[in-house]
């Protein structure tokens, strides 16, 4: 009973925060600042509770897996289709929920004070527990479906946030190249929830991964299979993770304001990707080529990120490389089959870019107080002596660095601009048809044409 | 022989706007016109209202009205609910009803309240229906009315009476090569092509989409919004088309139904005018419904039919908040930043949601009717089922681009106030609350989607059209055929 209430609590606190605030917005009514901040931390601090509670519950009682069903959503039993509300509180997602939880904790508390009296204040904590329950729902879910609903709320509120200066045309811009990308990696998700839909005849993890816990579940589909459905989830993985070719939105993400890149680029969303790979991981394991094909990803967004994240200039954006080195790090780990590590990696990771992220705002004083304390290093300067590679390599390197590797531009030419281009083409096309055919437009103009000249003459 | 509902509301619904009509006509004031058409919407909407519940109770596929007026003067019986419609007749009334309550006072001159309530009603014939002859001429009276109100606007009306006429033309021709040629299998065949052929034109299938793109260039935005939203097309098909195509040709229209899906979306994306963007979008997701209904498994078709319940709210609540922005900005040009959000959040608010819920979004019943059809669809043709969501991929995008650029990227300056009206709120909330309700609780309306594909099946099923194209024998008459139509005792 206590179990059952503890992951009810978890889901439903933020889910019920989430209405609150969304309905109350809705019918125009206007949240104070300080009533904001207090209901999500109290929605928070009540999910994170309940979870820890939980977990302390499954160490006592050496339970290592807990399902909460709240029965099925949509049941159509002669079609063998059900969309069943189903959450799985294991090994994995009890610590990936904690985690969210108590960073979504810390980053709440930390804009209630730095985006005070801003404009935007009900605007950010609206996406902010959209991305929370979005969060939450993606940690917690038992089935494919329920997973993709939590990925789908994260990737919206994500490019909200990333365009939250509004006024501005960047932010906006970078925002909606980030949903494109998202978009595309989400259909991947969708398209493979549909063919594990058809070769285990529902959605549930359990169907597919066996009823072992994680991480001892084995796959039950057979390798040729697993390939294509763990390519679909790499490709959403690789979006949402910001991996190759998909990096290029990670430096552009940081029109947000700092809290919202803390969560996104250094603790939460951007380790979805791997924790979607860790989630289906028995699935990756069923097939070496696949293993190695994520393996092959992350080590290839490895050298990218090491490479670009050396030359850029501002503190975010460095941030955000780092970051993604360390992502697809994990991305490797996975892909080797070392589990437990990448879990671990990913907690302490999000920990520690979470609070640099955090603490980026006042990078210059923190500095200055370092340097005051301990001294001026020189190992500063040693840090920068250029390396020994030849010239030509270097500056080659150098500017593919400095393009972030041409990801953008690959991207922007090879794909979105012949695709935009024949569409206009189609639209221009379209426009002269009905032109043409529009009679009466024709006559008009004729007669328009005549009068006007008959007013010359005369 | 069909149950009988306890009242005649289906011809009180179809004569309540009628009514209201006739009173407007004469009418001066345009404040007492706009009080007296929004009472009969709302009598209208409880009368739907009314005869779902009736229905419902009753339990049958489908019921008529009792002590019918219309029975009693001509002795038969042309009206007829079903479980395909009995909520699309309350979607419809709703829709008609939001559109007026959200028409500004200062565009009441160039919306006409009088021919609203007569659209509605004509709409609400359209969907009630059980002649194949009447409905044949509700279809074509229904596009007078576009049609009249682009001439008194001096735009031009080639594409649409082209294509309408053809559509029509197409239409009366295929009905009566049908009746002359019952038991002549090539007769019957051209028939059903040429039903195919009308129906593609009047659901926008391409290439004779056009017409909607071109309708809502030059009629009001209401106008046109009322015309496409209650998707006549789709019914045109599910009435007329679905009984008497065989299987391989709806799969082959599903087919181009889907490319039209993909194409239109794809065209939504390169659009720089708002109006021309919602009609593609319109066009590419009525298109996902009519493959779905095209496909003909009845998974497919519970999908098809769940998302043409929910785009009937979803777009039409879209619609609705383009044009209160164009009511104060005039036409929206989608090659700059307007930046309007900091003046109107709440329609900005409404565009998302609206238009994050057609395109299937968490929140919506598109979202679990989205997968119903790709299951659907997969089941038949597994990689061209791809095309579903790539399509929906590209609306988000489009979607997402047109928010931002009516409502970001600058700070419109104003020198009044543009903000939402009250009225324009109270839409936006009932529109926003019927979408998350239906959306959050499902099942009762994928259930009643599902019953309703499975009684249509079963019709086609009962009319043998799948055994009879097999051995190539002559396409059956259709499905409210005179023959068939129940008398009253």
């Amino acid at each position: 009973m206590m179990m059952h209430v503890c992951a009810l609590l978890i889901v439903t606190a933020p889910a019920a925060l989430a209405f609150n605030m969304g309905l109350s917005l809705l019918l125009g009514y206007r949240l104070s600042e300080r009533r904001l901040a207090l209901t999500t931390q109290a929605a928070v601090s009540l999910s994170a509770i309940a979870a820890t509670t939980l977990l302390i519950k499954m160490l006592l009682t050496d339970q290592v897996q807990y399902t909460l069903d709240l029965g099925r959503w949509v049941d159509l039993p002669v079609e063998h289709f059900h969309f069943t509300f189903n959450f799985l509180f294991d090994r994995l997602s009890i610590p990936f929920v904690i985690l969210s939880l108590l960073l979504c904790g810390v980053i709440s508390a930390f804009a209630n004070r730095y985006l005070h009296r801003d404009e935007g204040y009900t605007r950010f904590f609206l996406f902010f527990v959209i991305f929370l329950l979005g969060m939450v729902v993606t940690s917690v879910a038992g089935t494919i479906e329920t997973m993709f609903l939590g990925w789908e709320l994260v990737g919206l509120s994500s490019t909200l946030l990333v365009a939250f200066f509004h006024n501005r045309i960047n932010p906006v811009a970078n925002g909606l190249r980030v949903w494109t990308i998202y978009r595309f990696a989400d259909g991947a998700f969708l398209f493979a929830a549909l063919v594990l839909h058809h070769l285990t005849g529902g959605g549930d993890l359990n169907l597919m991964l066996g009823s072992k816990p994680w991480p001892e579940n084995a796959c039950v589909i057979d390798s040729s299979h697993a390939l294509i459905v763990g390519l679909l989830f790499l490709v959403a993985a690789a979006g949402k993770s910001a991996l190759v070719p998909f990096s290029g939105w990670l430096p552009r993400a940081m029109e947000g304001p700092t809290p919202s890149s803390a969560i996104f680029y250094g603790a939460l969303s951007v380790h979805l990707g791997a924790y979607l790979l860790l989630r289906v991981g028995p699935m990756l394991e069923q097939s070496p080529a696949l293993q190695w094909t994520i393996i092959a990803l992350g080590g290839i967004t490895a050298v990218y990120a090491a490479l670009v994240g050396r030359v850029q200039t501002d503190v975010k954006s460095a941030l955000a490389f780092a970051s993604l080195l360390q992502v697809s790090i994990i991305v490797m780990e996975i892909g080797f089959g070392l589990r437990y590590l990448a879990l671990i990696h990913i907690i302490g990771h999000a920990s520690m870019r979470s609070l640099q992220l955090l603490r980026a705002p006042s990078l210059l004083l923190d500095h200055r107080r370092l340097e005051d304390n301990i001294g001026y290093s020189e190992r500063l300067k040693v840090a920068s002596r250029p390396g020994s590679a030849p010239t030509p390599l270097r500056i080659w390197r150098y500017r593919f660095a400095m393009e972030r590797g041409y990801l953008d531009t690959i991207l922007d030419e090879w794909i979105a601009t012949p695709f935009l281009e024949l569409f206009r083409w189609f639209d221009g096309f379209e426009r002269r048809l009905v032109k043409y055919l529009s009679i009466g437009d024709k006559r008009q103009a004729a007669k328009h044409a005549s009068e006007t000249e008959e007013t010359e003459v005369s | 022989m069909n149950s009988h509902l306890h009242l005649p509301w289906l011809e009180l619904s179809i004569a309540c706007p009628i009514v209201a009509s006739i009173i407007c006509w004469r009418l001066k004031s345009e404040s007492t016109v706009r009080t007296i058409a929004l009472i009969s919407c709302m009598l209208t909407l409880a009368l739907t209202l009314g005869e779902w519940f009736d229905f419902s109770a009753l339990g049958t596929f489908a019921a008529q009205d009792s002590n019918s007026i219309i029975f009693l003067v001509f002795g038969v019986e042309y009206f007829v609910i079903d479980e395909l419609t009995a909520p699309l007749l309350s979607k419809v009334s709703v829709l008609f009803g939001l559109t007026i309550a959200a028409t500004m006072q200062s565009k009441a001159g160039r919306f006409s309240v009088v021919r609203t309530l007569l659209a509605e009603a004509i709409i609400l014939a359209i969907l009630s229906c059980s002649s194949t002859v009447l409905l044949g001429l509700l279809l074509a009276f229904s596009t007078i009315l576009p049609w009249y109100e682009m001439r008194l606007r001096g735009r031009d009306t080639s594409v649409f009476s082209l294509c309408m006429s053809l559509h029509l033309g197409l239409m009366l021709v295929a009905t009566m090569l049908l009746w002359l040629g019952h038991d002549r299998p090539l007769l019957s065949n051209l028939a059903g092509c040429l039903l195919v052929l009308s129906a593609m034109l009047r659901a926008g299938i391409f290439p004779g989409h056009f017409w909607i793109v071109d309708l809502f260039e030059k009629c009001t935005f209401g106008t046109a919004i009322l015309f496409v939203a209650p998707m006549t097309g789709a019914y045109f098909v599910m009435r007329l088309v679905l009984p008497v195509v065989p299987i391989w040709a709806l799969h082959e229209i599903a087919v181009l139904s889907l490319l039209t899906a993909l194409y239109a979306a794809a065209m939504a994306l390169v659009q720089i005018e708002a109006r021309r963007f919602f009609a593609y979008l319109f066009i590419s997701q009525s298109s996902l419904v009519l493959a779905g209904l095209e496909i003909g498994n009845q998974i497919g078709m519970t999908g098809a039919l769940s998302i043409w319940l929910e785009i009937g709210l979803s777009l039409g609540g879209l619609a609705l908040t383009l044009r209160a922005v164009e009511a104060r900005i005039g036409r929206i040009s989608l090659e700059q930043y307007n930046g309007l959000f900091d003046h109107m959040p709440h329609l900005g608010s409404l565009f998302l949601f609206t238009g994050l819920a057609s395109i299937g979004f968490p929140g919506g019943l598109s979202f679990v009717g989205m997968e119903l059809l790709v299951e659907g669809t997969v089941e038949v043709y597994p990689l061209v089922g791809t095309i579903i969501v790539l399509a929906t991929a590209i609306n988000g995008v489009a979607l997402l681009r047109a928010y931002f650029r009516i409502f970001t990227g600058t700070r419109h300056i104003a020198t009044v106030s543009i903000a939402a009206r009250p009225a324009e709120k109270i839409v936006a909330i009932t529109l926003s609350l019927l979408i998350l309700v239906v959306g959050i609780w499902p099942s009762a309306a994928i259930r009643s989607r599902y019953h309703a594909a499975e009684s249509l099946l079963r019709i086609r099923q009962d009319s043998g059209i799948d055994r009879e194209s097999e051995s190539s024998r002559p396409l059956p008459s259709l499905i409210f055929d005179e023959s068939k139509k129940t008398s009253r005792h």
